[in-house]
């Protein structure tokens, strides 16, 4: 609004302003072309190998041939598993932040900061602490009572890999719920509670349901970030070839990220497996990719109609 | 809230109240519940200190692991024919740890990713907030923030193939995998957070600063880098300082695309190793509960500090200056 606005405030633009205003367009068009060229770079390698064979087939042949249909659906688990656990909690915290807690609340302001810093904590670190906690602590814990010792839980597995990308993750959900809690208009509350509704069913039948495309739009960033991370699951699950695919929670499993990685830098042959390599990033970028879209489309609908109703 | 009472309370005193008592139990449970699962961020932030600082404290109190490593050993250097090394070899027969190396190899590759994204992402901040129109705006801004959007390995995977025979040919570095190509590699992934928190903060600027300006007779140039950008200041620096903390913990471009060898130097054209990836190499091979297990941990503790501290001042920082000029305005 101001540019435009200031824009009319000035008469005639000077010289100054033509370099100025060429100067950072050129800026927003590097950045433009670094986000083009690594889009164009993926898909022209990867479209060749991209067919419904090779997300639909186990690989074979050393990883030379066949599909990346066990990473697919290790990643579909895994990021599953996680939105379970994370849209609860990032929504919970929501509704805290928004309704229920008092402005000036210590509690909830010491909760926005550790969800802002839980969400710049380095991915690595999240690995170390999915081994030392989760895996070393946790599961460890439920082999000595439940299994007699036997490693069952306490190794790298599915759950505990969700469980490190959930935590990973959940600022996201909390961020968007919280917006579209927010952008609910304050009448609507007002009109429940002055027709006898109580606090909690204001929040849950009028509040939630204003807010779910908000809501959607944090578990859909959510999974997209999930699917991409490789770090936090090197340690707490994830495995280069199983010959089986995941069936419980206590399974390893395959994943897109990690497989791009471990074709990327620990190749015997790395011409062979190139195809293969491309294929699968253009699997992961596409997922990633489509996600996000899918969340800025919605995202930005509901902005405008939330901004037409004011 | 207050308003809500005020309607409320002289239409139907407590009636309402009483119709519904009923579902007062369950959803009071609710409530609480609620409150309980809000406090899960606060546990994740604690819980990740003591499991990550528990496994590196053996450093400091065990006697076991004092005789492979020592809290000094992992700064001084070790002689050896008479020459002072820096040398991170943890699995060797003498195993040295030496973070220096680590550390340097962070600081060159985040300066690098730096020193190429802070023109260029708030340079486009400016454009976007300054002089486009709102349809540019409209598309741009959430375009670039779909870079964010592309997973880090990939990222990594199209620095290894592609940066890295851009950056042989056009510097002729000595190896094909070093600290330039992971820094640029590092700031696809640094570009959109300095950017969208930049142009927050221009925006954040009042309409009247700009008016002032303008009505003094100041150009639109003039206006921007004398008093819009001056405003956004502490803002500007902040999305830096955010774009500083997400590059030092940056692991998978840096792993796939810096070479990974452990040299203390001052070339950006050497291969170079950061503390992340060496977590990220070296953990999967490691006795648990050895000297190198502990300090693997010790990386990732000072990791983790480092990194909540300057996100921590680039929040406060960005907090602090919307106050001010919400106020001014």
């Amino acid at each position: 609004m101001s540019a435009v606005a200031s824009r009319r405030l000035v008469g005639q633009p000077r010289y100054g302003d033509h370099v100025l205003s060429a100067l950072t367009a050129s800026a927003v068009m590097v950045i433009l072309v670094m986000l083009a060229v690594v889009i164009f770079d993926v898909v022209r390698g990867g479209a060749g190998t991209l067919s419904w064979e090779f997300v639909s087939q186990p690989p074979r042949d050393g990883m030379t041939a066949g599909g990346v249909f066990p990473a697919v659906f290790g990643t579909v688990a895994l990021t599953l598993l996680m939105t379970v656990a994370a849209v609860p909690a990032g929504v919970a915290t929501a509704i805290y932040l928004v309704e229920l807690a008092s402005p000036t609340s210590r509690v909830a302001r010491l909760v926005r900061v550790c969800v802002a810093n839980l969400a710049g904590v380095p991915s690595i670190v999240f690995g170390l602490f999915g081994l030392g906690f989760f895996i070393a602590t946790i599961g460890r814990g439920i082999d000595a009572v439940a299994f007699g010792s036997r490693p069952t839980y306490g190794r790298p597995c599915l759950i505990w890999s969700s469980l490190t990308l959930a935590i990973l993750t959940m600022p996201v959900v909390v961020v968007a719920t919280e917006e579209a809690i927010r952008a609910v208009p304050r009448e609507l509350r007002e009109a429940s509670l002055a027709v006898g509704a109580t606090r909690m069913q204001t929040i849950l039948r009028v509040v939630l349901p204003e807010a779910l495309s908000g809501i959607l739009t944090g578990t859909i960033l959510a999974v997209s970030r999930g699917a991409g991370e490789v770090a936090p699951i090197l340690f707490t699950g994830v495995a280069y070839y199983l010959p089986s695919l995941p069936t419980h929670l206590n399974d390893q499993f395959m994943s897109l990220g990690y497989h791009v990685y471990v074709l990327a830098t620990q190749s015997p042959d790395v011409d062979k497996t190139k195809p293969q390599l491309y294929g699968t990033a253009l699997v992961l970028l596409a997922l990633t990719f489509l996600l996000n879209l899918v969340a800025i489309t919605i995202r930005s609908r509901s902005r405008r109609r939330s901004g037409a109703t004011h | 809230m207050a308003g809500q009472t005020t309607i409320a309370a002289p239409l139907a005193p407590p009636k309402p109240v009483s119709l519904r008592r009923s579902g007062g139990l369950a959803e009071r449970l609710l409530e609480v519940g609620i409150r309980v699962v809000a406090l899960v961020s606060i546990a994740a932030i604690l819980l990740i200190l003591l499991f990550v600082g528990k496994e590196a404290l053996p450093i400091f109190t065990s006697a076991e692991v004092h005789e492979e490593v020592t809290p000094l050993g992992l700064l001084a250097p070790v002689h050896q024919a008479g020459e002072a090394l820096y040398s991170w070899q943890p699995v060797s027969e003498l195993p040295k740890y030496n973070i220096l190396p680590l550390l340097a190899g962070s600081l060159k590759i985040t300066l690098v990713a730096l020193v190429f994204a802070v023109p260029l992402s708030v340079g486009a901040a400016v454009y976007v907030a300054e002089f486009a129109g709102d349809r540019v705006r409209e598309i741009v801004k959430p375009t670039i923030e779909l870079l964010a959007g592309i997973p880090s390995v990939v990222v990594g995977f199209f620095a290894l193939v592609v940066l890295a025979t851009w950056v042989q040919t056009a510097f002729g570095t000595e190896h094909r995998l070093n600290a330039i190509v992971a820094g640029l590699g590092l700031s696809f992934a640094v570009c959109p957070i300095i950017f969208s928190v930049s142009e927050d903060a221009l925006r954040a600027v009042p309409r009247s600063y700009r008016e002032a300006a303008i009505a003094m007779g100041s150009s639109r140039a003039q206006t921007v880098l004398r008093v819009v950008l001056p405003a956004a200041g502490p803002g500007v620096a902040a999305s830096v300082v955010l774009g500083f903390g997400r590059a030092v913990g940056e692991t998978m471009i840096v792993l796939i695309a810096s070479g990974n060898a452990a040299l203390l130097d001052a070339s950006l054209g050497h291969s170079t190793r950061t503390i992340t990836a060496t977590i990220a190499q070296e953990l999967g091979e490691v006795v648990i509960g050895s000297a190198h297990y502990d300090v693997l941990f010790a990386l990732g503790a000072l990791l983790f500090v480092s990194t909540f501290i300057v996100n921590l001042a680039g929040e406060r920082v960005v907090h602090r200056m919307r106050r001010k000029l919400g106020t001014a305005s």
